[in-house]
């Protein structure tokens, strides 16, 4: 620690930062713009000005800008200096020459930065009296709205979208006050992540396009911490409703998670919750059409489906709570509840968690693969079905350059420091998939089917063995120098990090993953691997070990059940459909709780409608195994209910069992963890709802919210209850405690004087660091670190033998391509993604087409062989698609698109046949 | 008096050629640096005195010696010639570089072998069309002798030169948003430290130097340092380029020694041209504070005129005369400043554009009177430090000036609400 003397008071603080990380730490206030605490100094704005004294008796001292000058120990600095007070007021003036007045109608208003500056500042008369510069705007695609004229150049847009998120179609155009930040044409923003511009930008230049349309401002926004529910990640967002609609997502800082950022499916996905054909009513199938009922009408009719069953399974869902996965175990008992998934991707989670919590390398947080100096992609194309992890991976790949900066004197934090001794320098990336992804231009790639990646992954593990007896020698073949190459750089590294996943349905990728880190972990204990799983709760149903889908058609078929109860799930989705059918049609009596219709409600008897997680609370295990806490944004019109809530009334109904007397999320997390004690720490994943502070329950709404008694005046002049919260420690309500609250609690980011996202500094306990008591969440897995040589987790290796049986001639391996916009379930309900959602098609690498006679955008017919690999889809489905060259995809391969929302894919990798469609 | 840099300058505005060049005595520094050890280049050079003929000054042998040297040092380690000459006023170079374009490949190759550097860039100014192409004339003439190239003469030094044309920006003369020019970048200064001599071009050691300071270089290695101070008439040695522009009789430019007086080279230039009187003088270029009638007998070098409150800068003047309106003179210039400025940190791109507008409207006759306390603010607002490079502190230099020498031709523009000078 070092002592910095800020207007003579003596602070201590860590000398790792600059001067304005220092003081906003200690929560001085000291303006800014240009810096952020994931992006580092540039010293452009010139707004954080203070004057810097040489000791005691300098009373003249020198202006310095506090981003740019690090801390140093005995460091005498004022912020209250009138020379200091003068000058950031004058640029504040300077940065408001050409900013529209038009706070009132703009988006931004009340959550600026630019507007909390100011008033920081107090700057309030603005002397310049001339012709203001302006701009045209651009359509940036449905996600960004473009206001240049607010610009005030502080060039946060450019620095976050190039050089953080990597993407260069935004760039800084002309110069002196006439920087204009935008694309070389109109068009949509290439970046996956473009869509954290809305919360870079300081003021109104990139606004959120889809809050537009439902307009609130952030004061009158009824706001709960959540977790994302379009990845297995578990990103950490804030919710926004007014008038029961969702109006927006924002970033909801976790030092351990998804820090400062998220990708547009998770900000923009939300949308889904809004939509008009959400589940409302409890629905009853009667002579082919769906009747209303009311919710005691719908219990009543449960409970005598429930009496009169002989025989009833639960089937869970990767997507729903382990709050209402285990409510429903409870209600059917644990041996009649089933995964809500096929076998095999039952069998490849399975795996998956056995890897992980055998170790020795363990899995780390997305705040630990940002840290990662180099990292091996076996089978994952991250961008499209981990965003979030892509982003991290990227910034892995600068840990390498940054020592050299290290080297040189230079901090993290001195980013044009940094960048220009770094250059292009990018740390070992080696990215091994069937097809091209978004992070191939700055890694080293791989190409292969399936059982190719997995060898290339076994090798590199051997070549790591062989490479601690004796130096890897080179090879003149490529994919052997390749290996060696990715061998020596993951060994060599300081924290190796290897990637998998089940994209592939491969356990023989798994297997090789494992064998990699294993190989990794026994020299080096700071080797990691990183599993992505597809869903918000893949892992929680998995460690449930409830059995799979096939199961649950083979308890059907036997007879000893006629009756399913189906969670927040579309069977049609997750298991191949003649499966979905074996469960669905064949039992007795169906009943669905869901909140939007799909193929599964569209059999059922009984639908009951589900909240979302907007309108919920629970608890999600991401693919770190961290147990994450979201509470409910707002109560939904009744009868929507959280499903854990329909099937305790269910219980209650029928009269069966402890579940019959849970009044909160307590009681059942409470009989969780006795029933499962894997469960044990999710109870510490948030406080409980008796927490309080200072006696009081946490608000939702900011105290500035407004309309509260006239909102509802149109239907009934008395003012109504808010609605009591049994469930958590927050209230639907403007008024309670007013401090900072526990991590796992933080409605939103607020502080006096810090109307905007920008407030995060003052939750955190140092600026990017951990908030303030530890970022939430708490760990399920945790390895036993490698004390004595143990086995890795699978020998599958000697399993694997050879590549799988080749096709016969003519016949193609079909592999999944997954999509960011379209391959998640719940977010292409969403307008403003569903405008990205790609059509259907059929990619073939260009040399393959062309010896096929086939040309991009021709009509193919696609035909799922009758004779497939073991374990792979024969059930001759047939598709006419749009051929899409892929000079990306490894020769060979045919790609068909991954969940699409009107086009259900064979199960893959298949063996398939294409010809010109007649 | 020698003219070491100008007295080989054909008068037919023709290049000197290589054969000539040699005749002259050309590449004999060359061949004598190929027998020193880098050090005692820079040791010659340090020795000599030999300030930066860019507008900053720095002696030129302490910056060398900052560079990291010997095997250890990363690789490649560049040189860049500064001739991206851009400054109102100044025309310096464009001399040298037509003239007498091998001058600068030899005092290039000489600083290559004193900074172990294997790569040379000339960056020059986008409208200098025809120095372009005779410094790509005199590149290929001296690479076929083998004065560039590998193994030069025989020797282990080697050197490849490229001349790298400017899209055209006043930034791009500036040593950090030159670099940023030429890695393809925006032309933004970069904050030091650390500086180019440490990471310069793509991270590596580099040294960027003025076209007139590398010209220099033949010559100190030739004749050693002490004859090299005693060109001059003050303690930095050497002659310097001196230019005159503005309502004199033979506007033009003089080799003379450091330290020649405005008096004499205004004489030189024959003088104010009839029936007009000299009012003041920018004696560096644009960026430099307006000197009047009781400094014409300042020495114009490094330190004298800085004590007077100014700068060398270039060492090209420009004259105010009695019947040009000097509101409407430094209206241009802040005109050209505030279009210049790069857009990166607030101050300048913010107090150069209002300075511009406040100017333009007290020239026109709609200025107010808080307009004069408006632009002294601005001048202290762009301050050296306030900023991040030194564009707008230079831009604010003839401003600042200006309303002290010149503050009644303001004060009557406000009060007559129009131009006086105009009819």
């Amino acid at each position: 620690m070092a002592t910095i003397v800020v207007d003579n008071q003596p602070y201590q603080v860590h000398p790792d930062q600059s001067l304005l990380a220092a003081c906003l730490g200690l929560g001085l206030d000291l303006p800014y713009f240009c810096w952020h605490p994931a992006l580092g100094s540039v010293g452009a704005c010139r707004q954080c000005a203070v004057k810097q004294f040489r000791d005691e008796k300098d009373t003249r001292g020198r202006l310095v800008m506090a981003c740019m000058t690090p801390v140093a120990e005995g460091i005498r600095i004022s912020i209250d200096h009138p020379e200091a007070v003068e000058f950031r007021a004058g640029i504040i003036e300077g940065l408001m020459q050409s900013h529209p007045h038009d706070c009132p109608v703009c988006d931004e208003g009340g959550e600026c930065h630019l507007q909390d500056m100011t008033v920081m500042t107090g700057h309030a008369y603005r002397r310049y009296e001339f012709a203001k510069r302006t701009f045209r705007n651009q359509d940036l695609g449905p996600f960004v709205a473009h206001e240049m004229n607010r610009c005030i150049q502080c060039y946060r847009c450019v620095r976050y979208y190039r050089e953080y998120a990597g993407e260069y179609d935004l760039n800084a155009f002309s110069l002196r006050n006439q920087v204009y930040f935008g694309r070389s044409e109109d068009g949509v923003l290439e970046s996956e992540f473009a869509g954290n511009l809305v919360e870079i930008c300081p003021t109104g230049v990139f606004t959120d396009k889809t809050l537009k349309r439902h307009y609130t401002r952030k004061w009158d926004l009824q706001m709960a911490p959540s977790v994302c529910v379009h990845c297995g990640l578990g990103c950490n967002i804030t919710v926004g409703e007014r008038y029961g609609t969702i109006r927006r997502i924002v970033n909801r800082y976790n030092g351990d998670v998804n820090g400062y950022f998220l990708c547009d499916r998770g900000r923009f996905g939300y949308e889904f919750v809004n939509r008009p054909e959400r589940i409302r009513r409890p629905l009853l199938a009667r002579d082919g059409a769906l009747v209303p009922l009311t919710a005691e009408e719908a219990l009543k009719r449960l409970g005598m489906l429930l009496a009169s069953a002989s025989g009833m399974i639960g089937i869970g869902s990767p997507r729903a709570s382990l709050e209402a996965n285990f409510a429903l175990r409870k209600l059917v008992g644990a041996g009649h509840f089933f995964a809500g998934v096929g076998e095999r991707e039952h069998r490849l989670v399975g795996l998956g968690l056995e890897i992980l919590r055998k170790g020795p390398a363990r899995t780390p947080s997305l705040a630990e693969i940002e840290k990662c100096d180099a990292a091996l992609v076996l089978g994952e194309d991250l961008t499209n079905v981990a965003p979030r992890m892509a982003l991290a991976l990227r910034q892995g790949t600068r840990q390498q350059p940054m020592e050299l900066a290290r080297q040189k004197g230079i901090a993290d934090w001195q980013d044009d420091h940094v960048r220009e001794v770094a250059q292009d320098e990018r740390g070992p990336l080696v990215i091994a998939t069937p097809n091209q992804t978004r992070l191939d231009s700055i890694a080293t790639t791989f190409r292969g089917s399936p059982d190719d990646l997995a060898l290339f992954g076994f090798a590199v593990a051997r070549a790591i063995e062989r490479s601690s007896q004796a130096p890897l020698e080179d090879s003149a073949r490529h994919e052997q120098a390749l290996i060696n190459e990715t061998a020596r750089a993951l060994a060599s590294a300081k924290r190796p990090l290897v990637v998998a996943g089940i994209s592939l349905a491969s356990e023989s990728m798994l297997q090789a993953a494992a064998k990699v880190a294993w190989a990794l972990a026994k020299s080096n204990p700071q080797s990691a691997i990183s599993l992505a799983t597809p869903e918000a709760n893949t892992l929680g149903l998995a460690m449930m070990e409830a059995p799979a889908l096939e199961s649950a058609a083979q308890t059907i078929r036997e007879g000893s059940a006629d009756t399913v109860i189906v969670l927040e799930n579309n069977l049609y989705r997750r298991a191949d459909s003649r499966l979905a059918d074996d469960v669905l049609k064949r039992a007795k009596h169906v009943v669905v709780l869901d909140f939007l219709p799909s193929e599964t409600t569209a059999v059922a008897e009984l639908v009951l409608p589900a909240g979302t997680f907007g309108e919920s609370d629970g608890t999600f295990v991401n693919n770190e195994g961290r147990a994450q806490r979201f509470l409910q944004a707002f109560v939904p019109e009744e009868p929507v209910l959280e499903s854990w809530r329909w099937l305790a009334r269910a219980m209650a109904a029928s009269d069966r069992g402890e579940g019959a007397a849970w009044k909160n999320l307590d009681d059942v997390l409470g009989a969780m963890v006795s029933a499962l004690p894997v469960f044990g720490p999710v109870r510490d994943a948030a406080p409980d709802s008796g927490y309080r502070m200072a006696g009081a329950k946490i608000p939702r709404e900011p105290h500035r919210y407004s309309g509260r008694t006239a909102m509802l005046a149109n239907i009934n002049v008395n003012e109504p209850k808010p609605p009591d919260d049994p469930d958590s420690p927050l209230a639907f309500s403007m008024e309670g405690a007013p401090k900072e609250p526990p991590g796992a609690l933080i409605p939103f980011f607020w502080s006096p004087g810090w109307n905007s996202i920008q407030a995060t500094n003052k939750f955190q306990s140092e600026i990017a660091g951990p908030l303030k008591g530890g970022n939430p969440g708490a760990r399920l897995i945790e390895p036993p670190s490698l004390t004595v040589p143990r086995q890795p987790a699978d020998t599958g290796e000697t399993t694997l033998l050879l590549r799988g049986p080749e096709p016969p001639a003519g016949v193609c391996l079909a592999v999944p391509l997954y999509h960011i916009f379209g391959s998640e379930e719940l977010s292409s309900w969403a307008p403003a993604v569903r405008e990205l959602v790609p059509k259907p098609y059929v990619a073939l690498n260009p040399e393959d087409a062309q010896a096929l006679g086939l040309a991009e955008g021709q009509i193919v017919r696609v035909a799922v062989a009758t004779s497939s690999p073991p374990g792979q889809s024969k059930d001759g489905k047939e598709f006419s698609l749009a051929l899409k060259l892929a000079s990306g995809l490894a020769s060979g391969l045919v790609g068909l698109p991954a969940g699409l929302p009107d086009f259900r894919e064979p199960t893959m990798p298949a063996w398939v046949t294409i010809s010109k469609a007649s | 008096m020698e003219l070491p840099l100008t007295k080989d300058i054909p008068a037919d505005g023709e290049m000197l050629d290589l054969a000539a060049y040699e005749k002259a005595g050309g590449y004999e520094a060359l061949r004598k640096g190929l027998t020193l050890a880098p050090k005692e280049i820079t040791e010659t050079v340090k020795l000599s005195n030999l300030r930066g003929r860019g507008g900053a000054g720095f002696p030129t042998g302490m910056k060398w010696s900052f560079v990291p040297m010997g095997p250890s040092a990363p690789r490649p380690k560049y040189l860049v010639a500064n001739a991206d000459e851009m400054e109102p006023g100044t025309f310096k170079d464009r001399l040298l570089l037509e003239g007498n374009p091998h001058q600068l490949i030899e005092g290039m190759a000489l600083a290559a072998f004193a900074l172990e550097a294997e790569v040379a860039y000339i960056f020059i100014r986008g409208e200098y069309v025809v120095a372009a192409e005779r410094l790509e004339r005199a590149i290929a003439e001296a690479a076929a002798k083998n004065y560039l190239g590998t193994n030069i003469l025989g020797s282990d030094r080697c050197l490849q030169v490229y001349i790298h044309r400017s899209a055209g920006r006043y930034m791009c003369g500036e040593e950090t948003g030159l670099l940023n020019a030429l890695e393809g970048k925006r032309a933004n200064p970069r904050s030091k430290p650390p500086f180019p001599q440490v990471s310069g071009l793509w991270g590596k050691p580099t040294i960027v130097q003025n076209v007139e300071t590398l010209s220099n270089v033949p010559h100190i290695i030739k004749n050693g340092p002490e004859w090299f101070k005693s060109l001059s008439r003050t303690a930095d040695g050497g002659t310097k380029l001196y230019g005159v522009s503005g309502k004199v009789k033979r506007p033009g430019l003089w080799e003379l020694p450091l330290g020649a007086t405005a008096r004499e080279i205004l004489e030189l230039a024959g003088g104010m041209r009839d029936g007009l009187k000299m009012r003041g003088f920018l004696p560096g270029g644009a960026s430099t504070d307006f000197l009047v009638e009781e400094h014409l007998d300042v020495k114009l070098d490094f330190n004298e005129v800085q004590k007077v409150g100014s700068r060398l800068g270039t060492g090209t003047m420009i004259v105010l005369d009695d019947q040009t309106c000097p509101v409407g003179m430094v209206w241009n210039l802040e005109r050209f400043f505030a279009q210049e400025s790069c857009g990166w940190c607030t101050p300048c791109w913010s107090g150069l554009s209002w300075a511009a507008r406040l100017l333009g409207a007290i020239e026109e006759g709609k200025g107010e009177p808080a307009y004069l306390d408006q632009l002294v603010y601005i001048t202290r607002f762009v301050a050296p430090g306030n900023t991040y490079c030194a564009l707008a502190p230079g831009a604010a230099e003839p401003l600042q000036s200006a309303l002290k020498y010149f503050r009644e031709d303001f004060e009557l523009h406000l009060s007559e609400k129009r131009c006086p000078w105009r009819q």
